[in-house]
């Protein structure tokens, strides 16, 4: 198994499973190019996370990142949860395989997302659609990591010379 | 806890016979079949006796076509540098599908950067090549067609004696990859018009880091591995004995048992997807209904991620292999899917299902039961599901 025990009881007994109908926000990453999507629906009282509830289409790592995301945010303020990353929620799973890190590590942006769809709304922009972002950011400072064997390659590889894989148009 | 295991594509146990002729060929300290004493000959009269069973398996003519190997890879390997290296200056294309191995999809790509063209041929929504396509794709630079006998994603079988007949007539080597086929399906190769074959030894529960090489008499071929004279001087290097008995074995016992074993994984197949959809609904077969192993079936199963499904009736008790780009370490949709013309979303919530010897009925419907529960949760889970139904 490639998955810690902690990843397995996330993607086995997952928490905060659903759609908040009434969301204050809501906020959607990936696309299935990609591999993984997954919404946040968040609930906020008192400029508190009262409730937070997610829906993912994705593998085992992806569901574990987005229940164990859940699990930190909820009771949070929208101060303490804007600090929350993807790397906090990797660890508090005790690590994801190298190359899950970058497709399906993405909680802490959906989270952010709904977060600003929340303060957008309470600004009075409204949008027919949830916050969304279709496309993975590279968000490594311009550079890229081999999903394969994690060493650093430059954004316009099409092949991992220390691996030997190809890459294609779609590695992060 | 050992899975009940449908995922035979991946691995098939050892037949009780067949371990017990290895078991007893490591007892047997047999020497070298190469050396010249008695104790040489006793062990090339094995490996002798073993070519043979193989040889009769795929209807060679001549036990000496076979060439043993260490497996599908190296034969695919072998088969098409082989051949690159024997024709040149004679032409320096190429013509394969888009659905292969990456044992074939590999080796052709090293041999571009050694300036060699490739023609990769589509196959239909059915998942088959249309042998008037090779016909057309060939050149006067050809030397080679290279087309799988069986997918290994799908079970789809591809019309190879056509193909074959084609490559034949325009004087064309011809090589498929017979690694999901050979002792599932019966094989000739005289039938099938085929200069090269590619077979190996698990697929027909023998052991695994055998198998074989079918290079029919006067086919011209470099060796891959190069050293001694074994093999025909086709394959160099001290002969993997044990294992070739147990492929021996193996081979003699598929020959014997073909029809009562494909009638069994027939009849698991058939049960399956004729149950199916009293189960789950809104999928896809990519398997083609007629022209397929009769161990194989494939299904998108919409709205949810294969890697997630699979995990999840592992946790039931069951082994079963998904061609989602999440689970297959490339992090990349199956080319074979998306070749098909399945979407980036079907192609991630597919399963593939290999029944095997051992697999009862009883399994298949306990099985079934688990699918929908996983289904219905999966569902329940994705935003996709959510989207379409709402």
């Amino acid at each position: 198994m490639i998955y810690s025990q902690v990843v397995m009881d996330h993607f086995k007994n997952p928490r905060n499973v659903g759609v908040i109908e009434d969301a204050d926000g809501v906020g959607e990453v990936g696309n299935p190019l990609c591999g993984d999507m997954m919404t946040i629906y968040l609930k906020i009282n008192d400029n508190r996370i009262d409730d937070i509830k997610f829906q993912t289409f994705g593998c085992g790592s992806a569901i574990a990142v987005s229940s164990m995301l859940t699990e930190i945010a909820k009771g949070k303020t929208i101060d303490e949860a804007r600090k929350i990353t993807n790397k906090d929620v990797a660890d508090a799973l005790e690590g994801l395989p190298k190359n899950k890190l970058h497709c399906s590590n993405l909680g802490a942006d959906a989270l952010q997302l709904a977060i600003k769809d929340y303060e957008d709304r309470k600004a009075g922009i409204t949008r027919p659609e949830p916050a969304r972002k279709e496309e993975h950011e590279h968000t490594h400072d311009g550079q890229c990591r081999c999903p394969y064997c994690d060493v650093e390659i430059s954004e316009k590889a099409s092949f991992c010379d220390a691996c030997q894989h190809e890459l294609g148009d779609e590695h992060h | 806890m050992k899975l009940i295991n449908f995922d035979h594509i991946s691995a098939n146990p050892l037949l009780p016979e067949v371990k017990q002729v290895m078991i007893d060929a490591i007892n047997g300290d047999y020497h070298n079949p190469s050396s010249q004493h008695s104790d040489g000959d006793a062990a090339a009269a094995l490996l002798d006796a073993a070519r043979e069973a193989t040889a009769g398996l795929i209807h060679a003519e001549n036990p000496k076509e076979i060439v043993f190997t260490s497996g599908g890879t190296e034969s695919i390997n072998h088969a098409i540098k082989g051949v690159a290296m024997a024709t040149q200056g004679k032409g320096n294309h190429i013509v394969t599908s888009n659905i292969e191995h990456n044992a074939v999809i590999r080796s052709l790509k090293r041999l571009k950067s050694f300036k060699y063209d490739v023609t990769s041929l589509s196959v239909d929504s059915s998942g088959r090549i249309n042998p008037e396509d090779v016909e057309k794709a060939i050149t006067d630079k050809t030397i080679l067609v290279s087309i799988m006998h069986s997918n290994n994603e799908t079970g789809t079988i591809q019309p190879i004696a056509d193909i074959g007949r084609i490559a034949r007539e325009k004087k064309v080597l011809f090589h498929t990859d017979a690694v999901d086929s050979v002792g599932v399906v019966p094989i000739d190769v005289r039938e099938l018009n085929v200069d090269l074959l590619s077979f190996a030894s698990n697929t027909f529960y023998g052991p695994t880091g055998v198998g074989g090489l079918y290079v029919r008499r006067g086919t011209r071929i470099f060796p891959l591995l190069e050293g001694g004279v074994q093999e025909n001087n086709k394959r160099a290097g001290t002969e993997n004995l044990t294992g070739i008995i147990g492929m021996g074995k193996a081979a003699e016992l598929a020959a014997r048992d073909m029809d009562a074993r494909y009638r069994h994984l027939l009849d698991l197949k058939r049960y399956f997807l004729a149950e199916l959809p009293n189960y789950i609904d809104e999928y896809i077969i990519n398997t083609h209904p007629e022209h397929s192993l009769p161990h194989v079936a494939s299904v998108s199963i919409q709205y949810i991620e294969g890697e997630s499904v699979m995990l999840m009736l592992d946790d039931a008790g069951f082994a079963v292999s998904t061609r989602s780009a999440c689970a297959t370490g490339s992090l990349r949709a199956s080319h074979v899917l998306l070749s098909l013309g399945l979407s980036h979303a079907d192609a991630q919530g597919t399963l593939v299902l290999a029944f095997g010897l051992e697999n009862t009925t009883d399994e298949v419907s306990r099985f079934l039961a688990e699918l929908k529960n996983i289904v219905g949760t999966l569902r329940n889970m994705s935003p996709l599901y959510k989207n379409t139904t709402g």
